[in-house]
């Protein structure tokens, strides 16, 4: 990428940041078009995100156990898991397979609209398409993402109890309760804030590449790929800056 | 109302280098039909485009009803685009949305009415485009002419004062062409509207054309009624009438 296209493109995004937030708190506030959102992007990447986590949890436990035999370690199995999954797998990797997901459909919804004219169209009749199409979808993300990552949080913990009861041959009390033990309110905030971000990150990348797609059925597959590409990038680059943030803030 | 519905003067646009529109000076005036002829790429729709602020020009203004559209925020523009209906080249219906619900859009968003009233009145408006039964259809299972006068009723729902027809017969049989020629016409006479119609298709702004104009180089060539357009002996407009001379025979033959 050019530089002067990098520019552009941060530029444009900063902008589409600024007219969707806005857009957000001018009323009418269109809650029909937020929940059916809400639909498309939480409750039906429910499965994906649950399997995500569900298997990484099963495989911290097992790593964890199997790596370092040292004797005693299994008992801190449940810390392991719940730490390493609430503060940092749970949201990175339910943002960049959710994100995947979502981000692509925003930018394939978007751009086709964008390559039909029916951009456009909103336009001309007096619809501003930030408020139709990016608000609800940028809303539904913020609600939705955090609230995957804490449901995919819990199911990989169970996921790690599953593997540590049956494979590891420890009590269920006592893996629990040692995550219990380890979790404190700032390894939960710290991980609801940061798939907040992500959130945020996919949702305004996938409906800017929407709206600024060209070139015909060509072009909304080209977007596409760039969504996917950029909202991974970006969630796994702030996710370092994050995870330092939060470590001073907490 | 003799004062010109709309007032362009030195509408100027560039892409990167290339000058689009070299500072067009025109009116629209009330109630006529200004046909913009010019080949593909000469810059027509983009002019047209102009006239709802869909694109901002480079330089110049364009005043509508007394409002510089040039000088407006996007925001600002909504309350006048209320008043000018819009028909795209490929009809632009959302195609995620029934033929009803294409229709009754603008009537959500802008007209305030109850629903039995928007009922109404998407039927009404595709009564005026000779169109009946098609309302749970989705665009998809449509002809390119039907999908055509959907969007056309659509862009009536709010009844403009305006409207600005972007390539209208593109991509439609000449029977199809010429019915779409047809509807302008008695869309026109019944509901007075101003019209600016873009097109290429010499049978369609023969049958529409109050007025036309030919587009070249980023100028008007020509702009005059038909039977000046007839007479002149601008070779520019003589290749492009005559150039489609043949089609229109056949056309009144079928």
């Amino acid at each position: 990428m050019k530089p002067r296209e990098f520019a552009e493109q941060t530029g444009g995004l900063g902008i589409l940041t600024g007219q969707a937030f806005l857009a957000m708190i001018r009323p009418p506030y269109e809650a029909g078009l937020w929940i059916r959102q809400m639909e498309q992007i939480g409750v039906r990447s429910l499965g994906v995100a649950g399997i995500t986590t569900v298997f990484t949890g099963m495989v911290l436990a097992l790593q964890t156990a199997l790596s370092l035999p040292t004797l005693g370690i299994k008992y801190y199995i449940g810390s392991v898991v719940a730490k390493s999954l609430v503060r940092e797998l749970g949201p990175v990797l339910t943002a960049l397979i959710v994100g995947g997901r979502i981000g692509s459909g925003m930018t394939a919804e978007i751009g086709t609209m964008k390559v039909t004219e029916q951009i456009d169209a909103l336009r001309a009749m007096a619809t501003d398409p930030v408020k139709k199409l990016v608000v609800p979808k940028l809303v539904a993300s913020l609600v939705m993402l955090p609230a995957l990552t804490v449901i995919g949080d819990a199911l990989g913990i169970l996921g790690g109890l599953v593997v540590a009861t049956l494979t590891l041959h420890l009590t269920p009390g006592l893996y629990l309760n040692d995550v219990f033990d380890s979790l404190n309110l700032g390894d939960v905030g710290s991980g609801i804030a940061k798939s907040f971000c992500f959130a945020y990150f996919i949702a305004v990348v996938g409906c800017y590449n929407g709206l600024h797609t060209t070139g015909g059925a060509d072009g909304v597959g080209r977007a596409t790929t760039n969504t996917v590409v950029l909202a991974a990038i970006l969630v796994l680059i702030s996710d370092f800056f994050l995870t330092k943030l939060f470590y001073i803030l907490t | 109302m003799p004062e010109a519905l709309y007032e362009i003067r030195g509408l100027t646009k560039r892409y990167g280098r290339k000058v689009v529109l070299d500072g067009l000076d025109f009116d629209i005036r009330h109630g006529e039909c200004l046909v913009i002829l010019g080949r593909s790429g000469s810059g027509k729709s983009v002019a047209l485009r102009q006239l709802n602020g869909l694109e901002k020009p480079d330089g110049g203004s364009v005043v509508f009803d007394g409002t510089d559209l040039a000088g407006l925020e996007e925001r600002e523009l909504f309350a006048i685009r209320r008043r000018i209906g819009m028909l795209f080249q490929s009809g632009a219906l959302f195609d995620s949305m029934n033929v009803f619900e294409n229709v009754a859009f603008p009537l959500r968003e802008h007209s305030g009415l109850s629903a039995p009233e928007i009922g109404e009145r998407v039927r009404h408006k595709l009564a005026l485009v000779k169109l009946k039964d098609v309302e749970g259809k989705m665009p998809a299972d449509l002809s390119g002419g039907m999908r055509k006068r959907v969007a056309l009723a659509r862009s009536l729902a709010l009844d403009p004062e305006m409207m600005l027809f972007d390539e209208p017969t593109t991509g439609l049989d000449p029977i199809t062409s010429a019915t779409i020629g047809k509807l302008i016409n008695s869309i026109r006479s019944e509901l007075g509207v101003t019209a600016v119609v873009v097109t290429h298709d010499i049978p369609l702004a023969r049958r529409v054309g109050g007025r036309v104009a030919l587009l070249a180089d980023g100028k008007f060539r020509f702009i005059g009624d038909w039977q000046e357009a007839e007479r002149s002996d601008d070779s520019a407009l003589c290749d492009f009438l005559s150039g489609r001379e043949e089609e229109e025979d056949e056309e009144n033959v079928a």
